[in-house]
C-alpha cells in the first residue's frame, strides 16, 4: 500500500513494476490514469491548477486505500496525485491495484477513484483562453457514486 | 502541542476560494468558548464581518475538517487543534 502527492509527474510503466516486483500471486492488475481535459463545458482551457491540504490529503488517501484492502482481496495499490499547474493533456492521477484474480483490481481502481473524487481533499482551478479563472464545482454525480458502494458494502 | 493546548489557541485554514475570499491560508487564535459544534463556528464566521462575512455567506457551500478528519454540521469542535474551511473537494 502506498499514496504519493506529488508535483512531479509518473511513469506508469515503472510505477507498475515496482508495484508488482516478483510477487507471482498476482494475476491480474488495474490501472487508470487521469488527465486535464482541454475542454471545461463549452469554452478551452489554457491551465488547470490544484490545490491541496496537506497532512489532511495524505491521511485521506490511506484512509481510502485502507479501506479498498477491506473490502477487496488485494495484493497491493498505489495512489500518486499531483499537485500544481497543468495543461490540457497532463496526467493529474494514478491508481494501480493488483490481485489475485482480475474482479478485486477492477473493483478496487473504482472505489478508489469514487471515493477519493468526494473525499480527498484536492481542489481544481481552472484558466479558460477567454481568461477568467473559476474554481471547479463538485459534481453531484460523484457523490452518487460515492455513495453507491456504501450500499454494497462488503 | 501542549503550548496549544495550554493557551487555548486553534489553528484556523482555509483552502481553494474560502482562501482567497478570507484572504488568508491560516490563523491562530482563541475561540469563544460558546462555539461548541461545527454549525456554531460556521454561524461565528458568518458574523465575524467583513470578509469572513462574504467568505461564509452560504455555510451549506463549504465543507470542514476537524485535526485532519471531515467533520459534519452537529459535530462537536472538543479540543480540536486545527480547523480547516475549503469547498466540496474536486480532485482526481
Amino acid at each position: 500500500m502506498a499514496v504519493r502527492v506529488s508535483e512531479a509527474d509518473f511513469d506508469v510503466s515503472e510505477e507498475m513494476a515496482r508495484l508488482t516486483g516478483d510477487d507471482t500471486g498476482i494475476g491480474g492488475v488495474s490501472i487508470f490514469v487521469g488527465k486535464v481535459r482541454g475542454e471545461a463545458g463549452a469554452e478551452k482551457l489554457v491551465s488547470m491548477t490544484l490545490e491541496h491540504y496537506p497532512g489532511m490529503t495524505e491521511a485521506e488517501l490511506e484512509r481510502i486505500e485502507a479501506e479498498a484492502h477491506r473490502r477487496f482481496n488485494l495484493s497491493a495499490s498505489l495512489i500518486i496525485h499531483r499537485v500544481g499547474e497543468f495543461k490540457p493533456g497532463d496526467n493529474i492521477v494514478l491508481v494501480i491495484t493488483c490481485s489475485p484474480h482480475r474482479g478485486d483490481a477492477f473493483g478496487a481502481t473504482a472505489f478508489l477513484m469514487d471515493y477519493l473524487k468526494t473525499c480527498a481533499p484536492f481542489w481544481k482551478k481552472e484558466t479558460l483562453v477567454s481568461g477568467t479563472t473559476r474554481w471547479v464545482e463538485a459534481r453531484e454525480s460523484d457523490d452518487e457514486a460515492a455513495a453507491a458502494w456504501v450500499s454494497i458494502g462488503k | 502541542m501542549t503550548e496549544k493546548q495550554s493557551t487555548g489557541e486553534t489553528v484556523l485554514r482555509y483552502f481553494a476560494w474560502l482562501r482567497e475570499r478570507t484572504g488568508l491560508s491560516e490563523e491562530r487564535l482563541i475561540l469563544p468558548a460558546d462555539i461548541l459544534t461545527v454549525n456554531d463556528l460556521l454561524l461565528w464566521q458568518s458574523r465575524r464581518g467583513h470578509p469572513f462575512d462574504q467568505a461564509f455567506a452560504k455555510p451549506e457551500a463549504i465543507r470542514v475538517a476537524i485535526d485532519h478528519s471531515h467533520a459534519k454540521p452537529a459535530a462537536e469542535i472538543g479540543s480540536a487543534r486545527e480547523i480547516a474551511f475549503f469547498p466540496p473537494v474536486t480532485g482526481g
